[in-house]
């Protein structure tokens, strides 16, 4: 009889909560048990709530089992590998959560064991490399352009005109730098995606160096996430023993590389400019534009940066035409993009979906509400720079230009949410804070603002003059937003104003500083 | 425990990253990472092997959190103090992780150095702390303190 296939997820998520205890018990009671397995450390599907999620293959059908522990393996192996137990699911495929989505660029995200070429080829991978060879660069910026995406970093910027802007710039050298730099709070869906099909992320930049003329790619990635580098680093060196990577990839001519950089602790490094001065090895300081990246960016050089997500997304533009993902999705957002449920939510995790789709259908239809059962006070969306929205804008369809017009951004994607025990006043205070502790010092009003901001809402929470601070308060906003050089002062207003506007009274009633 | 490092032990790193100024964030990553903080004469030695002002590489070490101008404890834990954490109870996760360590941010106690970190992206399982960099998700207090408890025991 062949071996059993067992999956414990590797992703970081997953590992948090046991899932290499759970990986090890299940070894250890194979080897006891005399029962023939072959352990394989998939990526995540991304529901999160439910890991460590073990699957087992019966017949060829993956029987889920969440929030495993060690103490479970005996049991499940008693019941007999696949059968009856208190936490199995069922079948993975027929898991609501996860068949309701609508999977363009996360669909090998669990599914394959990250590490393995051979999974990789069996799934798709490279296909869409081998294709742009065939079809020839102008080809493949056609179909970016044509499918509509936009920058998923959180700038929304349309790709194909970036990709295509490189492409025309003279230059002995080019660059595709991956901004991996995911310092929003509330967001993991780079990680999860790096984590889960790390070889996607390679064909991603490849086809994106072929398409603009880029021989060498570089990874920017946050020392956030240590069990991702490791997992990179061995798909980069997979990639290049397979041929995948390096010069005349297939006998095409094109000769690519990636060098993985660590980030070293920055949020504003995350900010292109900034990320791209870290690349070169100097404080992450931002860059006045323009010059534009894509003109000149990386060493000078004309330079594609673009989000991990904004990659990923390309293959299947490639294999399925730019037409089909520019049929999905409403207005100018057109595709697909990777919501991640967060903060106070029953069921957190990653859902990708077409645009048009409402915070509250995310929340209600696919997180299941709030974590602790009380009712959803603020929701914030986009990560530290983005607006806390209140429960009646909760009907908001994510589309970049309805946000726009809320005072709001979609960002990276982030849904953050908050039951009715959150102060808003402190949350307003962090959002200058933590500007305060992030702000490259570049320009005054972020170095100063976000530090006067934090004395304003003191003073305001304690009582002290609160009318004239907080006139004083949305004045200095006006200021950080105009005159900031990049999103990290011009945007921390946003959660400020949204607490001044819909939260006001929390002023009064906040506990102070915590 | 405030010794420096060994030049060889700068020069290795150096040459191991091709001697190339443009990779003074990645060196000093691989400096932090083996000997755990950046002691002065190794911002003497980078700028010498580098051929960088003493200006140029204090900068940099200045402006990144990781890079540590002070030895840390044995262990270090970072507890995340962003916004999906706060939504699920880290404020009161490090007030209590204060007083059971006995210690504030960036301070070392018993061996343990407390450190503030701005998300782990572990956001759908907050709360969320990083011990000696491995990432821990749905923390509470008890799981706090017997994660810390394994700590000690490990020594």
């Amino acid at each position: 009889m062949a071996a059993t296939k067992i999956y414990v997820p590797r992703e970081t998520s997953a590992v948090s909560v046991g899932a290499d205890e759970v990986a090890v018990a299940i070894a250890r009671e194979a080897k006891k048990s005399g029962v023939r397995i072959e352990l394989i450390r998939n990526g995540s599907w991304g529901a999160s709530w439910l890991e460590p999620l073990v699957e087992v293959e019966v017949d060829g059908v993956r029987i889920a089992y969440a929030n495993v522990t060690p103490d479970d393996v005996a049991g499940l192996f008693a019941a007999g590998l696949g059968g009856e137990h208190d936490k199995r699911l069922g079948p993975v495929n027929e898991i609501p959560y996860l068949i309701n989505q609508d999977r363009w660029t996360f669909w090998r995200c669990g599914l394959t064991d990250p590490l393995s070429l051979e999974d990789f080829g069996l799934h798709q991978g490279f296909k869409a490399l081998e294709k742009a060879f065939a079809d020839g660069p102008q080809a493949i910026l056609d179909a970016v352009t044509a499918s509509g995406l936009r920058g998923r970093g959180g700038a929304g910027f349309p790709t194909g005109i970036k990709w295509q802007t490189v492409a025309d710039t003279e230059g002995d050298q080019k660059y595709i730098a991956c901004n991996a730099d995911e310092g929003d709070s509330g967001t993991f869906s780079d990680r999860l995606l790096m984590e889960g099909d790390p070889l996607g992320l390679i064909e991603s930049m490849a086809i994106a160096g072929f398409a603009v003329g880029a021989s060498r790619g570089y990874i920017y990635l946050r020392s956030e996430y240590p069990l991702t580098h490791r997992i990179l680093t061995r798909a980069l060196e997979l990639a290049r023993e397979g041929g995948w990577l390096g010069e005349d990839i297939l006998g095409s001519g094109f000769g690519f590389d990636i060098e993985l950089h660590l980030g070293a602790g920055s949020y504003v490094c995350g900010e292109e400019t900034a990320m791209l001065e870290s690349l070169e090895g100097k404080k992450g300081i931002v860059r006045y534009k323009p010059p534009l990246p894509a003109h000149e960016g990386l060493f000078g050089k004309p330079t594609v940066v673009n989000n991990v997500v904004t990659l990923a997304s390309v293959p299947n533009i490639v294999n399925l035409g730019g037409e089909r993902y520019a049929g999905m999705g409403v207005n100018r957002s057109k595709g697909t993009l990777a919501f991640q449920l967060a903060g106070n939510i029953r069921r957190g995790g990653l859902v990708e979906k077409a645009f048009g789709v409402t915070v509250r259908e995310l929340i209600d239809e696919y997180g299941g509400g709030t974590a602790s059962g009380r009712p959803i006070k603020a929701v914030q969306i986009g990560g530290p720079l983005g607006a806390y929205l209140p429960a009646e804008q909760l009907d908001t369809p994510l589309d970049y230009e309805a946000f726009t017009e809320i005072g709001a951004m979609i960002g990276h994607g982030g849904i953050v949410v908050f039951d009715d025990t959150a102060d808003m006043a402190q949350q307003a205070r962090f959002a200058m804070e933590f500007c305060a502790i992030e702000s490259c010092g570049k320009c005054t009003p972020c170095r100063i603002g976000s530090t006067r901001g934090v004395e304003v809402i003191d003073k305001m929470v304690a009582g002290d003059s609160r009318d004239e601070n907080y006139d004083l308060l949305v004045e200095l906003c006006d200021t950080m937003e105009d005159a900031s050089l990049c999103a990290m002062g011009g945007m921390t207003p946003y959660p400020v104003r949204s607490v001044l506007k819909h939260f006001a009274e929390d002023f009064a009633s906040s506990g102070g500083k915590q | 425990m405030r010794q420096g490092i060994e030049p060889e032990a700068i020069n290795t790193i150096v040459s191991e990253f091709g001697g190339k100024p443009e990779l003074l964030v990645q060196i000093l990553q691989a400096i932090v990472t083996r000997h755990g903080w950046v002691p002065e004469d190794a911002i003497r030695r980078l700028a010498f092997e580098l051929n960088l002002s003493r200006a140029d590489v204090y900068g940099v070490v200045n402006y990144y959190h990781d890079f540590r101008t002070e030895p840390p404890g044995k262990h270090i834990v970072k507890i995340c103090q962003a916004e999906a954490c706060q939504a699920m109870g880290s404020r009161a996760l490090t007030a209590h992780a204060h007083e059971s360590l006995g210690a504030s941010f960036h301070e070392t106690s018993d061996d343990v150095t407390l450190e503030p970190v701005y998300c782990l992206g572990n956001c759908a399982c907050a709360p969320a702390i990083m011990i000696d960099n491995k990432t821990h998700g749905r923390v509470d207090a008890s799981r706090f303190d017997s994660l810390v408890e394994g700590l000690r025991e490990s020594g």
